[in-house]
């Protein structure tokens, strides 16, 4: 039973920083209607910045957090300008080929910059834990921080789209970018912010990833961002709430296929999941069916 | 009509492009040239790095006694046997005369059939795999399912004969009552050393309580694994794998309070060169390595400084081998007759098959006997496996010492 | 409409006779032995790769559906493909016929898995459809990882996720993540090329026959075919298992080309890497497939004196080329360069 319950603290544990990073993903594709690639490159260049200011620099650990949020928005707003915003009246396969060139282009530059050499990403908690049943059960502080940090960008994100006139101008645009421009909406201005958000998120879910799993090298981004896009299909692509369920189930399912089916095929049961889902739900668990007009 | 215009540009390209490949004129040869494939980018570039630098240094030493001079290559594979033949055959139109074959076991594999079918003699440094060298049983159906390739020759220890010393070791010296095993299931590597592991432990009748892997695409998160262990009641967990997965398991080990025996291989050295790693973790650690970056030898003492001052790292396991190599050959080279011309200077223009049958008799004659980073009185094989015992070293007080 | 289809199959005819050609003038060089060792050595991966690229525009240049587990496909062709000729190879003693039967098995099989994958999921739309794709792609990568097998006397021996093979003698052929280790290469650069034209034979004489009208045309506007009464699914599930069967059969080839196999060459980059090749070559343009699936497997190998800079150049080109070639600001400005050059000769 303990067992059980450890594995599943870890599965939502991972399922929270899935779930950061697919909000990322969400809401990047709900407006600008691409799959960003890069994200997952965006979130390795995060975990570095972290990771140089904490241990190189000794900078307290919130400062390294700040540092790799300013930097990493600053980063997905020069990408968008450079490579994305030249491609907005072209095919969606335009962009997702730009991406993945983008993509390519941070992995290969960090791996230049900083070697390809592993670095054990600090722990930002301290170590610290809380021991329940007299310490059969260890919950580490950052498992449990990590949980908070979904929570709290979750509901955030959603008072942000429902509240601001900002995040108005986002739904606005997702649901008809022509509409939208006819109701004076700036649409480029509001892509741009709606990357940058997305860019910030990566950077607190590269800090999140690291300190989870703590092994970081250029590639580090690119297997969970693969997962995170996933898990936002999952939970159907677009919707804020969609990308959180789905990011955990996601994690849970991973966790709980690795320890009672085999380490071996747990990727290949996540996947297998994600295909049976889309084939009961074709727009995922909470996607809108969206009605085609003739 | 345009878009004619636009494909015959294309095509033009692609002819100017090939061409490219094709103009390579002949010039006096004033070194030997040797060369390997290894991964310079990518997610293993780490190794190939290693084996690179310090291939460079032993090269540069020779050059600067003035004696066999050296050329030396490496081209990038991307840990991927496809661009591994293409890096090999560029590295043949370089006019390699001598090859170090790859850095890691899947290009290893590739290259090393190519070499045998080209006949290059081939040293690899640190391509551990049974299938490079050919010619070894499988170790669950007892069947060859390579034939030997009889120009190659490994410099590190062929993956079985690590996993029998180790459980040879644990057996021997009682470490484990209980003992758990996580192998990366997708590594050549990995699995080599844990599938001849497992048979002999179960010849020795040791008591394996569990048994996890992961593979590349999950390779960083390892709390079910250790879980896994640490239910099963395990008192030591052998690790066979390199080093920046085992951080991760000590670290994940650490944090759920889980502190048993942890028993790794000598792809565990460079643990405690790892950036960022509490190396307080690694307390305790035992390893089989063939070399020990902090030993206190002329030698090692030497090449580590000089790849400190040029690299600012500590060479690795893979460093030192690669180094070896290079020595290996220039010894071997030195000691035979067949480079020599009769005026006292070498006859470089020799062809990469003539040199390869001189260096295969070298190298398996009865007195032929190196001495280096990784071993002493190293001898090898016809069937390509170097001799040499791995030490049984545990880290205390951050640094190996030997048990 | 008339001048259109003219101009169609001038461009077929051409895409025939460039790929002849160049294929003549190849064996030529090769032959005569002024050609490097690094290009002969690719002359097959090419020819795999293009047929790989071509498959793919089929599904997304004709079909209109993004795929990123192509390389799932090829996955599934090289391994069977390189599990029939190693069993096969007392029993058909030719070369050149256990290639052929390689290619047929590695195309049926593929095939078979584009059905079994096809059937549920071309009911979904757009990016969904991708992303069952890409975990189709993943799905087989863990699949194939895990797959041992062994011939002896006896015949085939099969065991998944453990070696557990009981064999008398015999050999393995497939040994889990260890993938094929020893292959016998016998693909050639003829076979290559004999692949390549059937692929474009079948993919030209599909795009003009009715079913490929259906196929553009469920393309091009979904509803208003559905509701002249085009069948859906069947016309999509022929273009996508005809892309499949091609894709495998493209995995043979490069499976027999190569020493050693493994399962984790066929990843999602593998998959994104055929992607390129389609999109940069133009979709739907086949002989766009061809050019650039060539030069972008020539490409990093020509780049290799950059050594570690290599891909980094290779993501900006590819950058450049995507904004060159779909901005309409650069776009013009390109054209209006080359205008004025044309003026000026």
């Amino acid at each position: 039973m303990l067992t059980f319950l450890n594995h599943f603290i870890n599965g939502i544990s991972l399922g929270s920083i899935y779930a950061i990073i697919a909000l990322g993903y969400t809401m990047v594709y709900g407006i600008a209607k691409m799959l960003n690639f890069a994200h997952g490159d965006v979130i390795m260049v995060g975990a570095y910045v972290c990771f140089f200011a904490v241990s190189t620099y000794n900078l307290p650990p919130i400062v390294g957090v700040l540092l790799a949020i300013v930097i990493c928005t600053l980063l997905g707003v020069i990408i968008e300008g450079l490579a994305y915003k030249p491609l907005r009246q072209a095919t969606s396969l335009a962009v997702l080929i730009t991406a993945i060139g983008v993509s390519y282009f941070l992995q290969n530059a960090a791996q230049l910059l900083w070697t390809s050499n592993p670095k054990i990403f600090p722990n930002m908690f301290g170590g610290a834990s809380i021991k329940l049943f007299g310490g059969e059960l260890i919950i580490p502080v950052g498992t449990l921080v990590t949980i908070a940090a979904c929570i709290v960008i979750m509901i955030g994100l959603t008072l942000f789209t429902n509240m601001t006139k900002m995040g108005k101008a986002m739904r606005a645009c997702s649901e008809d970018k022509g509409a939208a421009q006819l109701m004076g909406i700036n649409v480029n201005r509001t892509i741009s912010v709606t990357f940058a958000i997305g860019a910030a998120l990566a950077a607190i879910a590269g800090v999140l990833l690291c300190s989870a799993y703590p092994s970081l090298v250029p590639t580090t981004g690119s297997m969970p961002g693969i997962k995170a896009f996933t898990a936002a299909v999952f939970g159907g692509i677009g919707s804020i709430p969609g990308a959180l369920l789905g990011g955990i189930l996601l994690g849970i399912i991973e966790i709980f296929a690795g320890a009672y089916i085999s380490t071996q095929l747990s990727n290949a049961i996540v996947f297998l999941v994600l295909i049976l889902v889309l084939l009961i739900k074709p727009t995922g668990l909470l996607g809108k069916q969206i009605r085609e007009k003739v | 009509m345009k878009k004619f215009v636009r494909i015959a540009a294309l095509l033009m390209a692609l002819l100017m492009a090939l061409t490219c490949f094709t103009g390579c004129g002949k010039e006096e040869a004033t070194a030997i040239k040797i060369g390997i494939t290894g991964p310079l980018t990518g997610g293993a570039a780490i190794y190939g790095n290693a084996v690179n630098n310090a291939a460079k240094i032993a090269v540069e030493e020779i050059n600067a006694l003035g004696g066999i001079q050296f050329e030396f290559l490496c081209e990038d594979d991307v840990h991927d046997a496809e661009k591994a033949v293409n890096a090999y055959n560029t590295l043949k139109d370089w006019g390699m005369q001598v090859s170090l074959g790859s850095v890691t076991s899947a290009p290893g594999t590739a290259t090393s059939a190519e070499a045998n079918a080209d006949h290059i003699f081939y040293l690899t440094p640190s391509a551990s795999s049974t299938d490079v060298l050919g010619g070894v049983a499988n170790a669950v159906t007892g069947a060859v399912d390579i034939a030997r390739k009889d120009n190659v020759f490994q410099m590190c220890f062929m993956d079985p004969n690590q996993g029998e010393a180790s459980a040879q070791y644990i057996y021997d010296q009682k470490l484990g009552a209980k003992i758990a095993v996580i192998y990366k299931n997708d590594d050549n590597y990995s699995t080599g050393i844990y599938n001849s592991f497992i048979a002999k432990a179960t010849e020795l009748n040791l008591n394996v309580v569990s048994t996890t892997t992961f593979t590349e695409d999950t390779k960083t998160d390892f709390s079910v694994q250790v879980a896994a262990a640490k239910d099963a009641g395990a008192d030591l967990v052998f690790l066979p794998m390199y080093y920046e997965s085992a951080a991760l398991i000590l670290t994940e080990a650490n944090e759920t309070g889980y502190a048993p025996k942890f028993f790794g291989v000598d792809g565990m050295d460079g643990i405690l060169g790892l950036e960022g790693f509490d190396t307080t973790l690694a307390e305790g650690v035992m390893l089989l390595t063939p070399f020990n970056a902090d030993a206190e030898d002329a030698k090692t003492k030497d090449f580590v400084a000089k790849y400190q001052e040029k690299y600012n790292e500590v060479p690795n396991q893979f460093a030192a081998d690669a180094y070896d190599c290079i020595y290996a050959i220039y010894q071997a080279l030195d000691e035979g007759e067949a480079l020599k011309n009769e005026d006292g200077t070498y006859n470089y223009a020799i062809s990469a098959t003539d040199l390869c049958d001189m260096l295969i008799e070298e190298f398996t004659s009865a007195d032929f006997t190196y001495s280096g980073l990784t071993g002493e009185n190293m001898t090898w094989s016809a069937a390509g496996t170097v001799s040499k015992t791995p030490k049984g070293m545990v880290i205390q007080n951050g640094a190996y010492v030997g048990m | 409409m008339k001048k259109l289809n003219f101009k169609s199959s001038l461009d077929n005819w051409l895409t025939y006779a460039g790929v002849i050609i160049a294929f003549v003038v190849l064996q030529l060089l090769a032959s005569a032995g002024g050609m490097s060792s690094a290009l002969k050595g690719q002359l097959v991966p090419v020819c795999a790769y293009i047929v790989m690229a071509l498959s793919l525009n089929l599904t997304v240049g004709v079909l209109g559906e993004l795929s990123l587990g192509h390389a799932g496909f090829m996955s599934v062709g090289a391994f069977s493909g390189a599990v029939t000729a190693a069993a096969l190879a007392s029993a058909v003693p030719s070369a050149g016929l256990r290639l052929m039967i390689a290619m047929i098995v590695g195309a049926v099989f593929a095939a078979l898995a584009g059905v079994l994958i096809g059937v549920p999921v071309l009911r979904l739309n757009g990016d969904y459809l991708a992303i069952v794709t890409l975990a189709f792609g993943e799905i087989i990568k863990s699949i194939v990882t895990n797959l041992y097998i062994g011939v002896d006397a006896n015949g085939l021996h099969i065991s998944f996720l453990k070696n557990t093979l009981q064999m008398e003698g015999g050999k393995m052929i497939m040994n889990g993540p260890m993938g094929v280790p020893a292959n016998t290469k016998i693909a050639t650069f003829l076979a290559g090329f004999i692949l390549i034209m059937i692929t474009l034979v079948i993919i030209f004489n599909l795009v003009k026959s009715r079913s490929g009208r259906a196929i553009m045309a469920l393309r091009d506007n979904r509803i208003a075919a559905e509701s002249v009464g085009i069948n859906v699914t069947k016309y999509k599930l022929m273009a996508f298992v005809i892309s499949a069967a091609l894709a495998g059969a493209a995995g043979s080839l490069f499976g027999l080309s190569q020493n050693t196999i493994v399962a984790t060459k066929f990843d999602f980059n593998t998959s994104i890497l055929v992607l390129v090749f389609v999109v940069l070559g133009g979709l739907g343009r086949m002989w766009g497939s061809i050019i650039a699936a060539a030069a972008l497997t020539i490409l990093p190998e020509l780049l290799r004196e950059f050594s570690e800079y290599r891909m980094l150049i290779y993501a900006i080109v590819l950058i450049l080329v995507m904004l060159a070639t779909n901005n309409p600001t650069i776009k013009g400005f390109f054209a209006k360069i080359f205008k004025r050059k044309g003026a000026e000769e």
